[in-house]
């Protein structure tokens, strides 16, 4: 078939279950003008490249002409889309009470809370001989972790698991669906749940607990602090950018587990290769396939120029089954070493949850491993959902 | 592997990261036979970088550093002994405690220390210091603690540099005493160096530039220095930190091409003798080895980086037990990065071996930016302040000796300053009180040829 459909067949959830031929057919041509425009760049280094290139920008508005949007609900004032300094910025602030160097234990006390969380969770599934992975198990635990980190508290974790899965589905347009009323709907799910964040914060402004909105809101950096508008943005970004990558990561670890029975027990007795397994997940089934970028400049790939200004769509999951850089790319190994995927992404963009994503997903299929050994799985493939970009199933029906 | 090359004795001589990654590797690459390291320091082998940074900072014991180990080497260790010589024809390592270790192949890893004060009565006045070791950190820890009135730093290289930053973020007074125009400016260049310069003076160093240390004073205990400036600075605690000094004197009888500036090798990590002629039964790796770099026009480098000893005795390892047309050339693009006075530096080719330098990202006055430098119209190295996650595009731009300056089009608001590319001023390292942390050892750009005779370099040709 003809190499410029590549984007339009990726897109098609007729494909979601194995876009793999697809990413193999898109390194074997190179980089690709799309027939709407968009260039796509499908092997390992050329993506490396790109991602780290400063005249990339991850700013839609530099776009030379509207694009489909491919993911919405980032919202336009979050720091997953804009470029430094401002980028730079409001990262720096996100992180200040979240990681290294003004937090560096934040995310490695979260461990018992996850722990904790992941029992729990998977208790109330005792007695259960059918579960879904992704509703009962997958889904529950990253946002619950979201509510905790940012100090949600308990009896209002409901109401935001609610909006959370609005959001989620805001950008997962079915067929048979109205854009347009998906749109408002999700739009304003956003909108409230910012609304709600903020006042949150406000609230402990001058009674700080131990949570990253009351640092947010009492810690400013030297630079200052969020405005009320940034601060609702990037409250609510990461929710979705923590959320839906976490629970295809489960799911889809779940998922390649039961598919390779010899590695599901060799993690059932080596726990200690979870790590490794995790690097494998991220690289072998990423929750996150594609990133969309616009050149500032003519950029060569390759042998081709983008344009300045053209939709650049970087297929990252294409990237990390390039045998060019991975050996046996197309074979899951939990022990391998040599794995510097694109999973998170990289360069300034590179994920900002990655430590707590990790620990999520190792904590989460540590727990569920025991269980998968004698399970069976109903569906294969299961059903995906409509989303390209963040790839997972929508249902995981397994019978213990 | 192939043939009985996984067999046999090999000898490393040299403790520490080279010396540890050369024998994990050559176990991994199916090295079965015997293997003996040989480590003139008590301590197994342990990370250096924190040294400067976190020990000083009481945030770490200095004896806390031991470096993980990718998997058990196996290896007869024998450390707490020198080797004090080479018989290359004899196959044999002298150790100081009178042993001699037969090998069939060695590998050089001796590392390099620090470059004492020059005056040996003055040296070894109490509070005189120098840094390099585990226990070198742990006696300056321990003097920073007890919480000197003064300290003073005479070097501003990258150790000196860290020393005051340490003094700074602990609360201590310190003065940093450097014979060029500015600290860094061995290895960075004299346009970069004004940017430290700044940082220094903004965090309350007494940074003294163009002068030399010229007497350290005390009575039993240091108390000051005279400058040649004719000032004086009153101070508890000295720090030489004035470079380093290769540990080759073991190999000066041995026949092969070592000497101040290094053991020489070729691209393959194997060494040199001193008629030029490349052996085949030794190798050398990390801070010790000069080794000629394609992407630098030949030129035999010598670098004092973490991560240049771990590619090369990497490279080395394998080549060990390698047969010729599977051995592999050490091409690694040397990184280096530092934190001080609040900022990383992180630095990708060799920024000593340029022309010119611009700014292509961020500014001097945000304190974040990245340098390119260039060398005759392409791109050799670049150094970034707080951006270090944009370095390996430049690297990218140094591998493919792409055009110098780069093109525009930064994503960062600020676009590129190409069309005002200025001299980066890199200094000829004889003029440095401190030895530049990359030496170009064979010549300077512009120059085409440097003999090395006892006494000193000599320009030629």
């Amino acid at each position: 078939m003809a190499v410029d459909t590549l984007l339009e067949r990726i897109t098609d959830h007729a494909n979601r279950a194995d876009p793999y031929p697809l990413y193999a057919e898109l390194r074997e041509a190179g980089v690709v003008r799309q027939t709407d425009g968009s260039y796509l760049v499908g092997t390992y280094y050329d993506i490396a490249a790109l991602l780290h290139d400063p005249r990339v920008s991850s700013d839609p508005r530099n776009l030379a002409a509207p694009y489909r949007d491919l993911a919405p609900e980032e919202g336009m004032l979050s720091f997953i889309r804009l470029d430094d300094p401002e980028h730079h910025r409001l990262r720096g602030l996100a992180m200040r009470p979240f990681g290294p160097p003004h937090s560096p234990g934040r995310v490695d006390a979260m461990r018992s809370q996850i722990a904790s969380i992941t029992a729990e969770l998977l208790e109330a599934l005792d007695g259960r001989t059918r579960i879904d992975v992704v509703e009962d198990f997958a889904y529950p635990l990253p946002v619950t972790v979201i509510c905790r980190l940012l100090g949600v508290p308990r009896e209002d974790e409901p109401v935001f698991r609610e909006w959370s899965a609005t959001i989620i589905d805001f950008a997962d347009i079915r067929p048979g669906q109205d854009p347009a009323e998906r749109r408002t709907i999700g739009e304003q799910a956003l909108t409230e749940m910012g609304r709600y964040l903020v006042d949150l914060a406000e609230d402990r402004r001058g009674h700080p607990g131990d949570d990253m909105l009351s640092a947010f809101v009492n810690e400013p950096g030297p630079g200052g602090a969020f405005t009320r508008e940034e601060l609702a943005a990037t409250a609510v970004l990461l929710l979705v950018a923590g959320h839906e990558t976490t629970v295809n990561l489960i799911a889809n670890g779940a998922l390649t587990l039961l598919r390779h029975p010899d590695q599901l027990d060799r993690l059932r007795r080596v726990p200690d290769l979870l790590p490794l397994a995790v690097e494998e997940l991220l690289r072998y089934e990423p929750p996150l396939q594609i990133r969309q970028r616009t050149p500032l400049a003519n950029i060569d790939v390759a042998g081709v120029t983008i344009p300045k200004g053209a939709p650049l769509v970087l297929v990252l999951a294409s990237g990390n089954r390039d045998p060019r850089r991975f050996r046996d790319p197309e074979r899951f190994d939990p022990t391998r070493t040599d794995n510097q995927h694109l999973g998170f992404g990289g360069g300034i963009h590179l994920c900002y949850g990655a430590p707590l994503a990790r620990i999520e997903a190792q904590t989460a299929l540590g727990a569920l491993i025991p269980r998968l050994s004698t399970a069976t799985l109903l569906q294969d493939p299961p059903a995906y959902r409509h989303n390209a970009m963040l790839r997972g199933p929508r249902h995981l029906h397994i019978d213990l | 592997m192939s043939g009985d090359l996984d067999q046999g004795r090999i000898v490393i001589v040299g403790a520490s990261l080279a010396g540890l990654r050369a024998a994990e590797t050559l176990r991994e690459e199916g090295f079965t036979d015997s293997l003996t390291v040989v480590g003139d320091e008590p301590h197994p082998p342990y990370d250096r970088p924190p040294l400067s940074k976190q020990v000083l900072l009481g945030k770490a014991a200095a004896d806390a550093t031991v470096l993980p180990t990718r998997r058990d080497p196996d290896a007869d260790w024998r450390l707490g002994v020198a080797a004090t010589g080479l018989d290359p024809a004899g196959k044999r390592v002298l150790l100081a405690d009178g042993v001699s270790l037969p090998y069939d192949r060695l590998l050089i890893a001796t590392g390099t220390r620090a470059r004492p004060w020059p005056d040996p009565a003055q040296a070894a006045l109490d509070g005189v210091l120098t840094l390099r070791t585990s226990d070198d950190a742990a006696r300056l820890a321990e003097r920073l603690t007890a919480g000197p009135r003064r300290v003073l730093v005479i070097g501003g290289g990258f150790t000196g540099s860290e020393i005051a930053s340490a003094c700074r973020e602990r609360g201590i007074e310190v003065t940093v005493a450097e014979r060029g125009p500015a600290p860094l400016v061995g290895a960075l260049g004299g346009t970069f160096a004004k940017l430290a310069a700044g940082l220094q003076r903004a965090h309350g160093v007494d940074l003294r530039c163009g002068v030399t240390v010229t007497a350290l004073r005390g009575n039993g205990h240091f108390t000051g220095a005279d400058l040649s400036d004719g000032s004086r600075v009153d101070a508890d605690v000295c720090v030489v930190a004035m470079g380093a000094i290769r540990n080759t004197e073991w190999l000066a009888d041995s026949g092969l091409a070592a000497g101040r500036l290094g053991v020489a090798c070729d691209a393959g990590c194997r060494v040199f003798n001193a008629y030029g002629i490349v052996t085949d039964d030794v190798f050398v790796a990390g801070d010790v080895a000069r080794f000629p770099h394609p992407l630098f026009e030949y030129q035999m480098l010598a670098l004092e980086h973490w991560g240049n000893a771990v590619a090369q005795a990497e490279v080395a390892a394998h080549n060990m037990v390698s047969p010729g047309p599977l051995r592999r050339p050490h091409l690694t693009v040397p990184v280096f990065w530092s934190s001080q006075f609040g900022v990383n530096i992180k630095s990708v080719g060799v920024p000593s071996f340029s022309d010119q330098v611009v700014i292509a990202q961020g500014s001097l006055g945000e304190r974040r930016l990245v340098a390119v430098y260039g060398y005759r119209g392409r791109v050799t190295a670049a150094v970034t302040v707080n951006m270090a996650k944009w370095l390996e595009y430049y690297q990218g731009l140094i591998e493919a000796a792409a055009p110098f300056p780069p093109g525009p089009g930064a994503a960062d608001g600020s676009p590129l300053v190409t069309e005002f590319p200025v001299p980066s001023n890199v200094p000829d390292p004889r003029g440095l009180l401190h030895g530049p942390t990359v030496a170009l050892t064979g010549h300077l750009p512009d120059r085409r040829l440097t003999l090395v005779r006892p006494g000193g370099i000599r320009p030629g040709g």
